[in-house]
């Protein structure tokens, strides 16, 4: 019997078990071992892949140390966005403010690097101690003729996903500075791809091919001058939902561009991404070109999809991601490998995420908002799992009961998005599960056993 | 070249950190309370430190890595976070069922005022914390010190709150470690076995994080410092503390609570510190230096002077952390190595500087505290190229792009195995530190070498 705390209960649930929905959205427990974070983790993994801008951090050092190049987003150019600043505030300005500090700190560094745009990040104590972050960013931008935004994301103001509203303001607040450069008339901007592992240019390289033009990425390989002019494309693309579609929202209000939420994870999903821009565009060239070049690249990696098939074929998943919306993606991509989804759960999920993770997953899955190791190591063990799919802190977790891995945070070091990337996904999980390494484990004999009983069981029947 | 932004040219700065040779208190702190037995480490203050403490040191250890966190909200940062803490040790409690709770503050809670003390004490009298089981507190404000000082503050809050003296004195040394690798403390306690003396080590993270794969997850492996190890650190009859920075607090307050005298060491690291930490357990214990250990330190001496015209004037840059940075230079000026430049971003003191110089001389350039950072050192190496970089993970970019072969060591160290599982402390240690600094010398002479003076035999 798994122990969970009478608060948690509602949160998880088995499908075909349970009717009603999940409980979610909520603050963790205080006490649990939450593999949540803030709002300011929310807003630097939205921003951070703007290369030519400076990311200034805020607040004492250690939020500046974390998220220092942790994020494998790529850039085709500058790389300031890989280096880290911060005002490493000390006791002597959590008493007197920061301001002043803010201030020098700012000046410097843009007098030294010539960033396009500088945003700085509200963290913690900076909310505490009061200071003007408007005021000396609004100084700045004035002094030194570029936009210096201010970024709310002090950590105890909500979720990680009050952190992506707050990195969705900022952007916004870069949006329509430019009316004049000349645009192609099929423009869209892809929103909520960050180019980890090179992901965007793979998704660019589909675009081009369908003759479709991009004229911005929020936030992968992004710059800000692409974002100044992204008001006068004629879609948004939302991928990763969960950080991006309250950006989407706002410029359908104050723009007037439509928007469509897509997945790049997975065949049918990108294949259904492709379409549903293609189709908004309804022109008869676009539309020919996308079939082509679905068609070319679901026949190119299919018989080598299938090949990992063939092993991998019975064995069980667990998921616990981030955002909901790629946990879909994840249940549909594992079934072309004949893997079955037997835990599935989300740092951030909401209630009609998981009524469609309800939807899609097998009888007898495991739905789960906000899980802790506890009790996802439980919930693999009760569902057999073969496979895990997280981030850093699951990696150890999975590895130490003998259970193979894939990282698809930020983590991953190659691209698993657009068709290369389900190839890329269906060899990282092949290398994975089909590893030796397992033989070595205590718990593979265990399991081994336990499967040879279950088998004498049935045949026995 | 990723640093291509980093001018030659030094500039004062005044406000400004780039690229930080340090990071907060907390992750410290969260380190060191996992070097007590079934412990759970608990960070008092939003999600995000405890998350982001955890991944830094899953990342470093490749092990899972259990705390909580009190997921401060604005509620809480404006009425306290009492109610927070009470509810969460209470949670803890009911269902991870540790032994003890190491609960560290955090700028947030801090900066509001949350009085742990009292708060503790709250929950005790509310019943929400089980008999015999513990709940110690450390204070470690992000804008303070560095993560060394956290490791510090939670170390002496294990004194405070667990060792006791019951009057009785035992026969054991108590060994404080620093802030080292689990596979350093398990160096100095087998130099401690192998003398055939009863130690209590803490806190001790060996086989906390460094453990086997057993094929069950663990919230709580083996190893770690029990509550009764600890509390009998009180009746010790000396205490050996290694690396001032990190175990200096802890060493001194059971001084004063318990009357336990002490002597503060460097760490272990190169000959001349092992020598100090053997004799310093050799005399609080009376026993005389086993054969076995004689001989590890003659292999020692054996490497250094095999291989002595290597190491000559070559010159050595170090980043890092105070205690690492004092033991390791006197190692390289041992070797007859330049020790050049010297940078900590912890805020270490004049205290550190002095130990620097005493060693080293006028010769390096040491630097400490804010705006001693990865920027600063980098432009110092752009000025005088050295031979050899030490320092974390952090350092590879400045050692890729300036094509300097880089030593990695301290803490966070993201891209490499080993520092769990080989110590650089002790004799052994000293003969690892040895081979890599050999290995790095060496593939570089070979790499760069003219044909002609391309050697077999070295």
């Amino acid at each position: 019997m798994i122990e969970i705390l009478d608060e948690r209960k509602k949160q998880v649930l088995e499908t075909g078990k349970e009717s009603g929905g999940i409980a979610c959205e909520k603050a963790s427990l205080a006490g649990s071992v939450s593999q949540r974070a803030c709002v300011f983790c929310g807003s630097r993994v939205v921003l951070y892949p703007i290369a030519d801008a400076l990311h200034l951090i805020h607040g004492p050092v250690g939020c500046a140390v974390y998220t220092w190049d942790i994020r494998g987003a790529l850039s085709s150019g500058p790389e300031l966005h890989r280096l880290s600043f911060t005002t490493d505030l000390r006791e002597e300005e959590v008493i007197y403010g920061g301001e002043k500090k803010l201030y020098a700190s700012l000046t410097e560094l843009i007098e030294t690097y010539r960033p396009k745009a500088a945003f700085v990040y509200a963290t913690c104590i900076v909310g505490l101690i009061g200071d003007d972050v408007q005021a000396v960013c609004s100084r700045v931008a004035k002094e030194q003729s570029i936009p210096v935004i201010p970024v709310h994301s002090e950590g105890f103001k909500g979720t990680k996903k009050d952190g992506y509203k707050a990195a969705c303001e900022a952007l916004f607040r870069l949006i329509g500075k430019d009316d004049a450069s000349p645009l192609p008339e099929l423009g869209i901007n892809i929103l909520g791809d960050f180019n980890l592992a090179g992901e965007t240019w793979i998704i660019k390289e589909y675009y081009r091919q369908m003759g479709i033009d991009v004229v911005s990425c929020m936030t992968g390989d992004g710059r800000v001058a692409q974002i100044g002019r992204s008001h006068r494309a004629a879609l948004n693309v939302v991928q990763c939902s969960g950080s991006m579609t309250y950006l989407a929202k706002t410029m359908e209000d104050t723009y007037a561009i439509p928007f469509k939420r897509v997945s790049y994870f997975g065949i049918e999903d990108t294949a259904d991404a492709l379409y549903t821009v293609a189709r908004h565009f309804n022109d008869p060239d676009v539309l020919r070109r996308t079939e082509e070049l679905v068609r070319d690249e679901v026949n190119r990696i299919y018989p080598a999809v299938e090949r990992f098939r063939q092993d991998l074929e019975g064995k069980r998943a667990a998921i616990y991601v981030g955002g909901s919306f790629k946990a879909f993606s994840l249940v549909k991509a594992l079934r072309h490998l004949g893997i079955r989804t037997v835990v599935v759960g989300s740092q951030t999920g909401n209630r009609e995420d998981y009524d469609y993770l309800k939807e899609i997953c097998d009888e007898g899955t495991i739905i789960v908002d906000d899980a802790n190791p506890l009790e996802l190591s439980k919930f693999m063990i009760e569902k057999q799992a073969d496979l895990l799919i997280g981030g850093v802190k699951e990696r150890p977790i999975a590895y130490k009961m003998g259970v193979a891995f894939c990282d698809h945070n930020h983590e991953r070091k190659v691209a698993l998005a657009g068709f290369a990337g389900m190839l890329n996904f269906c060899r990282e999980v092949h290398a994975s599960i089909m590893s030796p390494v397992w033989r070595f484990s205590p718990a593979y004999h265990k399991r081994k056993k336990e499967a040879d009983h279950e088998r004498g069981e049935s045949i026995a029947v | 070249m990723l640093l291509r932004h980093t001018p030659e040219e030094m500039a004062d700065r005044s406000a400004l950190t780039v690229n930080p040779a340090k990071t907060c208190q907390p992750v410290g702190a969260m380190y060191a309370a996992l070097g007590i037995h079934k412990c759970l480490p608990h960070s008092h203050g939003s999600q995000g430190c405890c998350a982001y403490h955890r991944s830094a040191l899953t990342r470093h250890y490749k092990e899972p890595v259990m705390a909580t966190t009190s997921s401060f909200t604005e509620g809480a940062s404006v009425f306290g976070g009492q109610a927070n803490l009470v509810e969460a040790i209470n949670n803890i409690f009911t269902i991870y069922t540790p032994d003890v709770v190491a609960v560290h503050t955090t700028c947030l809670s801090e900066v509001i005022g949350d009085d742990l003390t009292q708060i503790i004490n709250k929950a005790q009298t509310d019943g929400k914390i089980p008999k015999g089981k513990r709940v110690i507190h450390a204070n470690t404000p992000s804008f303070k010190g560095s993560h060394v000082t956290g490791f510090s503050s939670m170390t002496q809050s294990m004194v405070h709150y667990l060792s006791e003296c019951t009057g009785k004195r035992i026969k054991q040394i108590n060994i404080i470690p620093g802030f080292v690798e689990p596979s350093d403390m398990s160096e100095m306690k087998r130099i401690a076995e192998e003398m055939g003396i009863k130690y209590i080590m803490f806190p001790d993270t060996s086989g906390v994080v460094n453990g086997p794969l057993d094929g069950k997850f663990h919230m709580y492996p083996n190893g770690g410092a029990t509550v009764e190890q600890i509390a009998s650190a009180g009746d010790s009859m000396f205490t050996v503390a290694a690396g001032r920075t990190a175990s200096q607090a802890a060493a001194k307050l059971l001084d004063t609570k318990c009357k336990v005298p002490f002597e503060m060491l460097d760490l272990p690291i190169g000959l001349r510190a092992t020598d100090a930490f053997i004799d310093s357990l050799r005399k609080a214990a009376g026993v005389s230096v086993p054969e076995s250990l004689m001989v590890e330190r003659g292999q020692v001496v054996d490497v250094m002077t095999d291989m002595h015209q290597y190491f000559y004037r070559k010159k050595a840059a170090l980043v890092g952390d105070p205690d690492h940075l004092v033991a390791l230079t006197q190692f390289l000026t041992d070797l007859d190595m330049d020790v050049c430049f010297v940078v900590t971003g912890t805020p270490a003191g004049p205290k550190f500087e002095r130990s620097i110089r005493k060693l080293a001389g006028d010769r390096p350039i040491v630097k400490y505290g804010p705006t001693a950072d990865m920027f600063f050192f980098h432009q110092l190496v752009k000025n005088e190229r050295p031979d050899l970089i030490f320092g974390n993970t952090y350092a590879k970019y400045i050692a890729r792009d300036e094509d300097i072969p880089h030593i990695r060591m301290g803490f966070p160290i993201y891209d490499r195995v080993g520092h769990q599982y080989f110590p650089i402390t002790g004799y052994r240690g000293a003969l690892r530190l040895l081979e890599r600094m050999l290995n790095a010398l060496l593939d570089r002479q070979d790499r760069d070498a003219p044909e002609e003076s391309f050697e077999l035999v070295m």
